[in-house]
């Protein structure tokens, strides 16, 4: 790529920083240069963002019919999936799956629920008490 | 900037890539002036391709365009005869207190953590990503300055922020992992040449001889493969995330696929004049060839998620890029293989 082909498009980046690229410059050498972005990146990330936006909304819908229990619902707003869950609380992939049914997680302990809420940032009543 | 005394001699250096970043600022400090980030990549052999099979990220393929987290560190200080400590803990407060010890000495360490909850990173970028790097190098009040290598300037984070991302769960867990080089010698201009010379012949291994189908020059024809079988097999609203997720793993900070070839081809321009050997900048021709074509088949993709090309003749063009950009690399590392560097 060279240096004056580098795209400067601002995206989510443009408060933070800029990014580093490797570039040819006019004679033919390497170096450096700083770049804002790209916009086929920035679409890229906005896809990813309403793909996890409308996962989210699913999974509140899930919940609200009372098909899942919250705990699906604040997994997607986190965006974890099973193994980062499990690492977050400690167990297992199968149990968690397990309390994603409602019936299960209303039996669950205050105890077990806690490691839930830690993980996803919220207390205890906001994970027992769902409003959507 | 205002730095303490204890810290003057570190100097904070923006990358493309975190654990470059890490490795060139942290050597540099220890006295080798002489380390870039392309070359930090090149003795580190750190560019790679993998479709790790049945794993997917973030509800994607899960594609990698560099080596293992922590091998670039861990190979260029090796090469360098750099002694390394590196340490993992199960206990947070040993965690800290390690850390603590470190900082109160003034030693600047390497820091695995992950981004989800990296709390100066904007929110758009924050997965649940574990394998990021970043720089502790001193104190300020009850803070910590951060050098984050992908960032123009320094930072901080207070005690229970870095805590908390040194910790993060889940794939690659940093588990408080910690490194910094402890005992570095003088390196003569040989050192440097041998350790370029084993970072090339190691890098042609890894892309041309891994076994399997998935890794490895070949990696990028399997998943070409995949690509023409997406739009039917997932539908094309599932086929366009995965088409955005390469891209993402390609061209985003610090993750770099297309970027990575450039910084490749800036690392063999740069072990030309080191071995005093005009093949090396001329294969690295081949590198920004690759670089580019790689950043081609990405506008192509965009195309797809963008909502513009549907059909199934752009996902086998797509593919045929992909193919395409094989042959390229894999003609470079086999002209690589051919100089028989430090034979």
């Amino acid at each position: 790529m060279k240096k004056e082909d580098l795209p400067q498009d601002p995206g989510a980046l443009d408060e933070f920083t800029r990014e580093v690229c490797y570039v040819k410059n006019e004679d033919g050498k390497y170096e450096t240069a700083l770049s804002r972005g790209w916009e086929v990146k920035k679409q890229a990330l906005d896809s990813a963002w309403d793909d996890v936006n409308e996962r989210i909304n699913e999974a509140r819908n899930a919940v609200m019919k009372g098909e899942k229990s919250p705990i699906h619902y604040f997994m997607e707003l986190r965006l974890m999936d099973l193994p980062v869950l499990s690492g977050y609380t400690g167990f297992f992939p199968f149990f968690i799956k397990r309390h994603l049914k409602p019936s299960v997680f209303k039996g669950l302990s205050d105890r077990k629920l806690e490691k839930y809420a830690s993980a996803f940032d919220v207390t205890l009543q906001e994970l027992k008490n769902f409003k959507g | 900037m205002n730095i303490d005394s204890h810290t003057d001699e570190f100097r904070h250096v923006q990358t493309a890539h975190c654990e470059n970043g890490v490795t060139t600022a942290l050597l540099r400090y220890h006295g080798l002036d002489f380390m870039t980030e392309p070359l930090a990549f090149g003795m580190g052999s750190g560019l790679f391709y993998i479709q790790i099979p049945f794993l997917t990220v973030n509800n994607g393929p899960a594609i990698s365009f560099r080596t293992m987290p922590g091998a670039i560190f861990k190979r260029t200080c090796k090469s360098l005869g750099v002694e390394v400590t590196r340490k993992k803990f199960s206990n947070v407060a040993a965690a800290e207190a390690f850390l603590d010890q470190k900082v109160n000495k003034g030693v600047p360490v390497g820091c695995q953590v992950g981004v989800f909850h990296l709390t100066y990173f904007p929110k758009e970028y924050r997965f649940h990503f574990n394998a990021h790097n970043l720089i502790v190098f001193g104190r300020e009040g009850d803070d910590y300055r951060i050098s984050d290598p992908v960032m123009e300037d320094v930072t901080t984070l207070s005690k229970p922020e870095l805590s908390r991302v040194r910790f993060a769960q889940g794939p690659l867990a940093p588990k408080g992992h910690i490194y910094f080089p402890e005992k570095v010698r003088p390196i003569s201009d040989d050192m440097i040449r041998q350790g370029i010379a084993k970072g090339i012949s190691r890098n042609v291994r890894d892309m041309l001889k891994i076994p399997g189908n998935f890794a490895g020059v070949d990696g990028i024809r399997h998943t070409a493969g995949h690509i023409r079988k997406w739009r039917d097999k997932l539908g094309l609203k599932k086929a366009s995330l995965y088409l955005g997720q390469i891209v993402r793993m390609q061209e985003e900070i610090g993750t770099g696929g297309g970027g990575f070839r450039f910084l490749y081809g800036a690392f063999l321009e740069e072990a030309s004049a080191y071995m005093q050997d005009d093949r090396l900048s001329v294969i690295s021709e081949d590198f920004t060839k690759a670089g580019d074509m790689w950043r081609a088949s990405a506008i192509k993709m965009a195309g797809v998620y963008k909502g513009r090309l549907t059909e199934q003749k752009d996902f086998d063009e797509i593919a045929d890029m992909l193919v395409d950009i094989r042959a390229v690399e894999k003609e470079a590392f086999e002209k690589l293989s051919r100089l028989r560097l430090g034979k």
